[in-house]
């Protein structure tokens, strides 16, 4: 069986690190594939870090990605890429926030989704899925700017 | 009637999530429970999707509220995290002892690793004590099937069936198909007097306690032949017995092993286990905290490896199962420290606990986001052991510190705290008043916000946000004996604030200051709430 797909995505508590997994794990499953997302609730509103572990495949057991084996670490905060880089396996990608220029962004508050639109350009799940996704997952006066945001990360 | 999001018959959802679309499914009549994290989104779904669901004032209240909808006949749900098992532990133990004519499903959502607990107690021990059957689901599908068995369980005995959850299978999403497994529908509720079964004097509670006993055995065996357990056949020289979710790590970490998965833990299948281990040259038992199943094993006779002791403490995971499969004892790599939670900027809280560090006060505190008063830079709360202990712990201290001490001890508790708790600590108090007076600080912030802004009795308004009667704090109080009792917000003017804190601590006498500010992340859905309270209906 392959092994599935490992995406972990940190940041501070009201960051929105559990809505871009939301989003991630619901392409993943609009996509046919088997999903598990995991997190942690409780103190994430009071500014501490936050992380959320997002696997797709075939199969997926653990909801959370085994140290060491996160195909993909996304952090919205720089100063949480040190906390999170031991998720991280040997040869995956880092992408973090200082890879997009926040100054395009329609709302600032949509890094996550830009951060989602960088990340989207790695995996195999088409642009109409994606966009589907952030219509279900966020309020609609919302939508255009995170389709904007998703859209400058995705084509950088 | 709201919807969770789904695509044809699937649906990606929460263990809680899940919990709660079984309890629709199988026509649970009333939800209870308090909130309390990994459990709270269960009632919260429920309702979202069309059920009744209540907040109680406290656990206990919300299994006696549950008892009395299984007595009547009808199908009940209540919710609670682990530590509130221990409040609801009293109903718990003696409704075992009873007939019920409905359903009774006790959720324990516990936290191994203490991601947001003051402790992480093992509730699987609780249906070994109280003598209660229990299911333990490992995803969100087993949460939805589980929850459904639990009931057909609870109504085939007539006994109340825990279903044991932990914060991964709460919190995880994972693909949930709906209507996989259908069970007999409710009764019509319905009382009829059965005094020996339901009043359990002493006279009473003797043959109940035998009738327990052998329903218990029955239910082993039924258990050992068609409960809901799955055997995975691998390998023959290795064999785990696991349950929960750290099934789920067994299966990663060990793929070719073969693994009997229980669902139901107490009573235990014993004969397939000893079966199982007798058909593997090395059978383990991995398990996340306590060493429960391995013990129970080991007692039966069975000969099985358990896990080393340094793994009993936290979580479970992958690498973890891993280390223990290799019998690996070296220190664990220690994660990098994130960044702790503080109270917000603007959080009514920090004025609090600012007067209370200018005055040099022994703070017993209680649970809450005011526990984050501990933290720098406030450093201002001294003791946390459980729900509504600040009071207790602050009336000993000041029964036994010198005069000079005793004078600056403040017991602190949040709103929520105080309905759930609070309320026979500040009788204690009347009752036993130490000889310097004592004073409680109600921080009354307006909502449950640790848990993410439930309601309580004290807000006037149902876990649906609809208007309803409402606790006044300081009418309580006084209506309780206590006369020097002051409502003030805290935020307004910290420097009259801190007097007040100081004119109360010169005093012999018994005080309530009830600091009352709105959490700054409720404030908005709160003034929504109450426009919407005050439209006319239709």
């Amino acid at each position: 069986m392959s092994q599935p797909t490992n995406v972990v995505i940190a940041g501070l508590g009201g960051q929105g690190v559990l809505k871009a997994s939301d989003i991630l794990a619901d392409v993943a499953f609009s996509a046919g594939l088997d999903v598990k997302k995991s997190e942690l609730h409780g103190m994430s509103q009071r500014g501490g870090s936050v992380s959320s572990d997002v696997r797709f495949g075939e199969r997926v057991f653990s909801p959370m990605s085994p140290e060491g084996e996160a195909d993909f670490l996304v952090v919205l905060s720089t100063d949480q890429v040190p906390v999170n880089a031991a998720a991280l396996s040997q040869g995956g990608t880092l992408i973090e926030a200082s890879q997009i220029d926040e100054s395009a962004l329609s709302n600032k508050k949509s890094i996550n989704v830009a951060l989602l639109g960088v990340l989207s350009s790695h995996l195999p799940f088409n642009a109409e899925l994606w966009a589907e996704a952030l219509r279900r997952n966020l309020p609609e006066k919302l939508h255009e700017a995170n389709l904007q945001a998703f859209s400058i990360g995705r084509n950088q | 009637m709201d919807s969770l999001p789904q695509h044809h018959e699937l649906a990606l959802l929460s263990g809680d999530e899940a919990v709660a679309m079984a309890a629709i499914d199988a026509g649970v009549i009333l939800g209870t429970g308090y909130p309390g994290t990994p459990s709270t989104e269960i009632l919260e779904t429920f309702e979202k999707l069309g059920g009744r669901a209540q907040w109680s004032p406290n656990e206990k209240v919300a299994l006696e509220v549950a008892i009395g909808v299984a007595f009547a006949g009808a199908r009940a749900l209540v919710t609670m995290k682990h530590v509130g098992l221990n409040v609801a532990a009293d109903p718990l133990f003696t409704v075992a002892y009873t007939r019920l004519d409905g359903a009774l499903i006790v959720v324990s959502a516990d936290d191994p690793g203490m991601a947001s607990s003051q402790n992480e107690q093992d509730n699987r021990r609780y249906a070994l004590a109280a003598g209660v059957p229990m299911l333990e689901p490992s995803d969100s599908q087993e949460a939805y099937e589980f929850t459904l068995r639990a009931i057909e369980i609870s109504e085939r005995w007539q006994l109340p069936v825990l279903l044991r959850m932990t914060t991964r299978v709460c919190h995880s999403k994972t693909i949930v198909r709906r209507g996989t497994i259908t069970i007999p529908p409710p009764h019509t509720p319905h009382f009829e007097h059965d005094f020996p079964s339901r009043v359990m004097i002493p006279a009473y509670a003797r043959p109940a306690h035998r009738r327990l006993r052998k329903r218990l055995a029955e239910m082993a065996e039924w258990n050992d032949a068609e409960g809901p357990n799955q055997l995975i056949a691998g390998s023959s020289s290795v064999g785990i017995i696991s349950s929960g979710v750290a099934f789920q790590y067994v299966r990663e970490a060990a793929p070719e092993a073969s693994v009997l998965k229980l669902g139901m833990t107490y009573p235990l299948p014993i004969e397939q286990m000893r079966n199982f281990a007798a058909s593997v040259d090395l059978c383990y038992v991995i398990e996340e905290g306590d060493p429960y199943l391995v013990e129970a094993v080991r007692t039966a006779g069975i000969a099985v490896e358990g896990k080393p002791e340094m793994y009993r403490f936290g979580e479970l995971n992958t690498a973890r199962v891993r280390r223990i499969l290799e019998d690996d004892l070296l220190p664990e790599p220690k994660p990098v420290p994130g960044k702790p939670p503080a109270l917000c900027p603007g959080c009514p809280h920090r004025s609090v606990y600012t007067a209370l560090k200018n005055l040099n006060c022994i703070v017993p505190g209680d649970i809450g986001c005011y526990s984050l008063g501990v933290l720098p830079p406030f450093e201002a709360m001294d003791t946390l052991v459980c729900m509504g202990a600040g009071i207790g712990v602050g009336l000993g201290m000041r029964h036994s510190l010198p005069p000079e001490e005793a004078r600056r001890v403040v017991s602190v508790i949040g709103d929520s705290t105080f309905v759930h708790s609070g309320i026979t600590g500040l009788v204690e108090m009347v009752y036993n008043p130490p000889e310097s007076g004592h004073l409680v600080l109600i921080l009354d912030n307006g909502t449950t916000a640790m848990t993410g802004m439930q309601e309580h009795p004290g807000t006037g308004r149902t876990l649906a946000h609809a208007r309803t009667g409402k606790v006044v704090f300081e009418d309580l109080a006084r209506a309780i004996g206590i006369h020097n009792v002051h409502v003030i917000d805290p935020t307004l003017n910290p420097a009259r604030f801190q007097e007040l804190i100081q004119t109360c601590l010169n005093t012999p006498e018994l005080s309530v200051v009830i600091a009352r500010r709105d959490c700054l992340l409720a404030t908005r859905s709160i003034r929504e709430y109450e426009r919407c309270n005050d439209e006319p209906a239709n």
